[in-house]
């Protein structure tokens, strides 16, 4: 019984940083009709930046919070460098920016090896987080319960964002229809900066309070790049409720196919993505496929 | 055409004397690796240059056939067994692949491709029962073929070029093809191809058949090689190096490949000797290449040397105009 629950609280913890990191990329993808090969690479990055900053390698040590807002911002502010100096210059060529996005993701690993070294860096979470929950016989860490409310405000704030916003509007038809909304007045060019650099922020946050739970180490793009991928392909490119649901999903199916069947793990993730790829091409929630 | 078959004549002339005037052994392997590294970029080649698909899973492709290979030398059977064995895996594994990448087109099929490259990568460095995870799978020797042990590395590198000699006219006699017109026909116009009556979509499965069976001969000749297999081959970045070996000679020809695999093995085998790690190089290139010679260098060199000799023509002719 416990080892169920906890498990399921483990999944919903995970789910959560999955969306965390997977509304940007399926923004970005929705918007700019490019996978953002370089977003596990700016999850890896948020995670260092946090994990410096916390443990006090740099020889102060910060509040988890304050740490967590710096590395949002520092790394929103790289990906709007990104787009705005790498990928505007390819504009129309989906192709050389999924290329170019896969060239700077292989040059941050490289960095990131280089600054901090091969050794995974542990992270400890916030203090006032530290403790368990009890409820009955059963004990949940107060930290775990901590990142699944935070995913759920973020999951309302980007919400709201979308839907309730002149902004939100904005982004939406961009993503309905670039060539039209250009038409009728929107900067569609300036909506990319803006998306690129929203989902840049959100993948370092989640890196940074996934932190404690998964660790930060050389690779970590590489683990968790795949889970948004599949994450996107099940719910369907552009969708935040896509996100939400196939998140959800691949937090369950990864955590309890960790449990039950180790040497599988990745292989049971496989299986969702397969289904919906010959059922359903464009995911849970999504429209055609470019 | 002439020149063409001058420079053929060159070119075989060299790769065949590689042996006899390398300084040494270390070299004549080099080559054995650009060689069996253009068999797979070329492999790549025909789906991301003439078939317009842009696949980032090679690897995997690669990958499998070098752990069939090893896998199946593991369970006590011969080389000719595990060869052919590694070859009906690799190409099971592309027709998986290709049922599924080709549900899309364009940048979905690189997401497909990329998650599938992933998945297996995943797979490789979990299914510790199976592939032995991080410590990979060792080989114990290479095969000798009519009583010539491939241990040598002459002797390999001949087996090698062989193999590669057989892939590169392969590929030539299917691209030249009444096919391959078809495949480049799919690339650029699917909508009219499919209004002229062609299958699109099988024709980009064969494609893409041939182009995993020249993968999965690359991944044996890559494992043989090396005598080991482990994730990392597997990985992306495995997958974006392939890539960038056609796109750096150019995809869409059969020439560009083979450099650019030439390129790509010569600068990582210089470079590992300074420096411990070579990926933020292979992301400089990438990112160089995309910007500065978006066509790769065989098709941008050809381009300069093009517009050079028309130049060059109508200034001829602008000076007989004027001598008139």
């Amino acid at each position: 019984m416990t080892f169920w629950s906890l498990l399921t609280v483990n999944s919903i913890t995970f789910g959560g940083l999955l969306f965390l990191l997977s509304a940007g990329f399926s923004l970005i993808f929705g918007l700019m009709r490019i996978p953002n090969l370089t977003h596990g690479s700016l999850f890896m990055l948020g995670a260092y930046v946090g994990a410096t900053m916390v443990g006090g390698l740099i020889g102060i040590s910060t509040d988890f919070w304050i740490a967590a807002l710096v590395a949002t911002i520092v790394v929103a502010a790289f990906g709007a460098v990104i787009e705005r100096f790498l990928l505007r210059q390819l504009l129309g060529n989906e192709r050389a920016q999924v290329l170019m996005t896969l060239g700077i993701s292989l040059m941050v690993a490289d960095f990131c090896l280089m600054v901090w070294g091969g050794d995974p860096l542990n992270m400890s979470t916030p203090a006032h987080l530290g403790g368990f929950v009890r409820a009955g016989p059963l004990a949940f860490p107060l930290y775990r319960l901590a990142i699944i409310v935070i995913a759920m405000i973020f999951a309302a704030a980007l919400w709201y964002l979308l839907d309730r916003t002149r902004l939100g509007a904005m982004i939406r038809a961009g993503v309905d229809d670039a060539e039209m909304a250009r038409v009728v007045g929107i900067r569609v060019s300036r909506l990319f900066t803006i998306v690129f650099a929203l989902g840049a922020g959100l993948a370092a946050f989640a890196g940074v309070i996934g932190g404690p739970i998964l660790s930060v180490y050389p690779g970590l793009d590489q683990d968790m790049l795949p889970l948004a991928l599949v994450v996107v392909i099940l719910g369907g490119t552009g969708s935040l409720l896509g996100s939400f649901v196939g998140s959800l999903i691949i937090g369950f199916i990864y955590n309890f196919g960790q449990a039950l069947l180790p040497e599988l793990a990745y292989f049971v993730l496989f299986l969702p993505m397969l289904l919906v790829l010959i059922l359903r091409p464009q995911g849970l929630f999504g429209r055609q496929m470019p | 055409m002439t020149g063409r078959l001058v420079a053929l004549t060159i070119g075989a002339i060299v790769l065949l004397t590689v042996p006899l005037w390398m300084p040494g052994i270390y070299y004549v392997n080099v080559t054995s690796q650009i060689l069996f590294y253009a068999i797979f970029a070329l492999g790549l080649d025909v789906l991301a240059g003439y078939a317009g698909l842009t696949s980032l899973g090679h690897a995997a492709l690669f990958g499998i056939a070098s752990y069939a290979t090893g896998y199946i030398l593991g369970l006590g059977a011969g080389h000719t067994v595990a060869i052919i064995g590694a070859m009906v895996i690799g190409l099971i594994s592309t027709a998986i692949f290709a049922a599924l990448s080709l549900r899309a087109t364009g940048i979905g099929f690189i997401m497909i491709t990329l998650a599938l490259g992933e998945i297996l990568w995943g797979l490789a460095y979990r299914w510790i029962s199976m592939t032995g995870g991080d410590n990979g799978i060792s080989l114990h020797g290479r095969p000798a073929p009519f009583g010539i042990a491939l241990s040598d590395a002459n002797a390999f590198y001949y087996a090698t070029l062989l193999v590669f000699v057989v892939s590169l006219a392969a590929a030539y006699i299917f691209i030249h093809s009444p096919f391959g017109a078809a495949l480049r026909g799919t690339r650029d116009q699917p909508r009219r191809m499919n209004a002229l009556g062609y299958h699109v979509w099988m024709i980009r499965f064969w494609a893409f058949m041939f182009s995993g069976l020249l993968t999965s001969i690359s991944g044996i000749l890559f494992v043989y090689y090396n005598q080991f297999i482990s994730p990392p081959t597997l990985a992306l970045t495995s997958s974006a190096e392939v890539l960038l070996m056609v796109i750096a000679g150019g995809a869409g020809s059969l020439f560009g490949p083979i450099v650019g695999a030439a390129l790509v093995v010569i600068v990582k085998s210089i470079v590992s000797g300074f420096i411990e790690r070579w990926n933020f190089l292979l992301g400089a290139i990438f990112v160089a290449i995309i910007i500065f010679m978006p066509d790769g260098l065989v098709p941008g060199t050809q381009r300069l040397l093009r517009r050079w000799r028309s130049a060059a023509k109508t200034a001829k002719a602008a000076k007989t105009r004027s001598a008139s």
